[in-house]
């Protein structure tokens, strides 16, 4: 079995995955201590942390954009609604009875129709809304003075219950994602795989097909025998 | 391909980095403290000695003389003073809803003592002349100029009521000791405003002769050591800043800015509050530090007396907290300001303005709220009144308090509204309609002075937090940790909530039909 085991996640995508889980998390942490939800670093350097790590988030999803469109690996993202109801009815019955994965992990098609849907709305809705409204918030210089006029903005409400609202979205999304990790071929392997990269595949084929790719050839998968 | 994208991927990097960099640059003035301390460590050296001046070796014999010795040598002196607020306890101003009119101590009304109309024989004391006790005083004859009570520097000046100085003053040796002004001149008055230590102000009080620096970073001599004309500059006798107690206009203020920057912060988040709040606002965190201010007057509980006479009560803390005269008060020390929108512009009452008593009457309201590019939230010492109210004529009433003698009508000596409100109205040329009653009244004291070191100012949670916010009474505006939609926290923790609930149910349903069909683990 184990000589099936190929190049899922690349370095980068991987180093993607890590850092934006991390900014995500810590920016949950500060934000919602400005929030006033908790305290534990106090307001001032929960600012200060969440603006930093804002700017790093951004910095990291122009790379993250940049590598999905040079690799062409922003076409994992299309949606399909072929299959899309064997993959619900698999989380709600199939897996209870050890049916079959509906979905074949591909490395040319990685994600089941629901990841598709859900990690496109994340990327063309929920992100986008958290960084546009994030810089507003930050750029925000109150009303009139000092600011640039046409972007006058007067006053954070709505800037800023739209910002908390996405973040609740963004909390139940790594909630339910955490959870899902553990629905792969063992428990713990999705986690693996985003770890090492590596992943077995079920088919013969793919895996042939997949050490095709120039990812491969640069970092191949250690074989155990 | 992988080697263009690398390279690409670090320059793009690169320049997001540079453009962040450039998005949030610092202009900060790290030298303008030391600039500033450099400045004032040169303190002025006097080029007279005023006591080998021929003209001050005389045996005055009246206070006028001094003036006029002055005079002969400082000869259009006298038309600066006479052209100032100390000298005319009023200026031009222009107050909203009531156009140009002159305003300043001598017409306005406040919560404390009322007013100085009809009782100038006791409040003449810190007028910068001689003999104010009546309308009918020459502010035109210079001669009643007191220069002395500004510009002595032997400590040894002192005034009584009318004006004068009081009788152990040696005028010799006071004229022969002048000089600049100090804290101990200006402070005289103004330290005690409203007849004690710190009574009106707050953020005026006698520890500032010699203030610790905690008190006052300021004034203290373990600190910049300046006197208050080293803020409230002043040319020609034309003093720098005024209070809205009793002016309206955005004119003339002294402010922070006149020495510092307005973003003179390391960082740049605390620099952008300063559009909106006031320096004095974190920097003074709590005002009357050293002795309690009073911040409730109720003149309805006076004329209470004991054995037909009039008495006090003090608190431990030795406060007066009754008086038959005056009536009940309330005190604070080191008390946290409110806070308030301000653009620099202030309404008043006038006397003889009606007014409904529905809501206490706002004495001097403060204008401006979050939507008024010129407003930035100040701090206030709001002093709460129940004065004495017209309650036919729907105005407040300027009483008569102080006599010398009784019969006169002064509530002080003979203890009866009616004939107080008849003869102080009649003063000011209004009638009383023998129908009072006490309402309550607001007054705003913008608090400037004692400026905290900065270990000492505010810190963000002191606003920026949910319950205890220092600015809960400010509406209209979102401000972080402070507000939320409530219905967007409750839908979001119920998302996440449900999620959580649905993926544990989900993960034992797992784990309950794995125990059963133990098949597909290899």
């Amino acid at each position: 079995m184990n000589d099936r085991r190929v190049m899922v996640y690349t370095r980068f995508e991987r180093f993607w995955h890590w850092a934006q889980a991390f900014l995500i998390m810590f920016l949950a942490m500060t934000g919602f201590e400005i929030h006033d939800s908790f305290h534990f670093f106090g307001f001032d350097q929960a600012v200060r942390y969440h603006n930093a790590a804002a700017i790093a988030l951004i910095v990291l999803i122009a790379l993250a954009i940049f590598w999905h469109f040079t690799t062409g690996e922003w076409r994992q993202y299309l949606p399909t609604r072929h299959r899309i109801r064997a993959q619900v009815e698999y989380y709600l019955i199939g897996i209870f009875r050890d049916a079959p994965h509906p979905t074949k992990k591909t490395v040319l098609s990685k994600l089941n129709p629901l990841q598709k849907l859900v990690y496109l709305g994340l990327k063309v809705l929920v992100i986008p809304v958290m960084v546009i409204s994030g810089l507003l918030y930050m750029s925000y210089r109150y009303p009139q003075r000092y600011g640039i006029e046409a972007l006058n903005i007067d006053g954070l409400g709505t800037i800023a219950i739209v910002h908390t609202a996405g973040a609740f979205l963004l909390m139940t999304f790594v909630v339910a994602h955490i959870y899902l990790t553990t629905t792969g071929r063992t428990p713990t392997s999705n986690l693996e795989a985003m770890i090492t990269g590596c992943e077995e595949l079920d088919s013969a084929d793919d895996v042939a097909a997949a050490l095709e790719t120039p990812a491969q050839r640069e970092q191949p998968c250690e074989i155990n025998t | 391909m992988q080697r263009v994208v690398f390279p690409l991927a670090l320059l793009a990097a690169v320049m997001a980095l540079v453009v962040v960099g450039r998005l949030t640059e610092r202009p900060t003035r790290p030298s303008e403290l030391v600039e500033l301390k450099q400045e004032f460590s040169t303190k002025p050296i006097a080029s007279v000695d005023h006591a080998k001046l021929t003209a001050l070796q005389a045996e005055f014999t009246s206070p006028q003389q001094v003036t006029d010795a002055c005079l002969s040598c400082h000869t259009e002196r006298g038309q600066e003073v006479m052209a100032s607020s100390h000298w005319n306890w009023e200026r031009e101003e222009f107050v909203e809803g009531h156009g140009i009119r002159k305003l300043g101590k001598k017409n306005v009304l406040n919560n404390y003592c009322v007013g100085v109309s009809s009782n100038l024989e006791a409040c003449d004391k810190c007028h910068a002349g001689y003999g104010f006790v009546d309308t009918g005083f020459d502010f035109h004859s210079p001669s009643n100029i007191d220069c002395l009570v500004c510009h002595d520097t032997s400590g040894t000046y002192a005034k009584q009521g009318s004006g004068m100085p009081v009788a152990a003053v040696n005028l010799q040796l006071v004229a022969q000791h002048v000089g600049k002004t100090s804290r101990a001149t200006c402070g005289t008055c103004h330290f005690f405003g409203g007849g004690g230590n710190n009574v009106k102000h707050g953020d005026l009080e006698q520890v500032l002769f010699d203030p610790p620096r905690e008190v006052d970073v300021h004034m203290s001599s373990a600190g910049a050591n300046l006197e208050c004309a080293d803020c409230h500059r002043t040319q020609n006798h034309q003093m720098h800043g005024k209070l809205y107690s009793v002016s309206s206009m955005n004119r003339n203020r002294s402010a922070c800015t006149d020495c510092h920057s307005d973003r003179p912060h390391e960082d740049n988040i605390i620099n952008e509050h300063t559009l909106k709040v006031a320096c004095q606002t974190c920097h003074i965190p709590t005002y009357a530090k050293d002795a309690a201010t009073k911040v409730a007057w109720d003149w309805s509980t006076a004329g209470k007396l004991r054995d037909g006479e009039p008495y006090e009560e003090k608190d431990a803390a030795g406060n007066i907290q009754y008086m038959s005269e005056k009536g009940t008060f309330t005190w604070q020390q080191n008390a946290a300001p409110e806070y308030a929108w301000f653009n620099g512009t202030a309404g008043h009452y006038f006397l003889g303005e009606t007014v409904s008593d529905e809501k206490p009457i706002a004495i001097n309201e403060l204008h401006g709220d979050y939507h008024d590019s010129d407003a930035q939230i100040v701090p206030v010492k709001v002093h709460r009144g129940k004065q004495l109210y017209d309650s036919v004529n729907q105005m407040l009433i300027q009483p008569k308090l102080v006599s010398r003698e009784k019969g006169a009508g002064a509530f002080w000596k003979d203890f009866d509204w009616d004939r107080a409100a008849d003869a102080g109205m009649k003063s000011v040329g209004l009638t009383y309609s023998g129908q009072h009653r006490f309402v309550a009244t607001e007054m705003s004291w913008p608090i400037n002075h004692m400026v905290a070191p900065k270990e000492q100012a505010l810190t963000c949670a002191a606003c920026h937090t949910r319950n205890a916010s220092r600015l809960q009474g400010l509406a209209g505006f979102y401000m972080p940790g402070r507000d939320r939609s409530l219905a967007v926290d409750r839908m979001g923790a119920g998302l996440i909530g449900l999620t959580f609930a649905g993926v544990v149910l989900h993960g034992l349903g797992r784990i309950v039909s794995h125990r059963r069909h133990p098949t597909r683990q290899s």
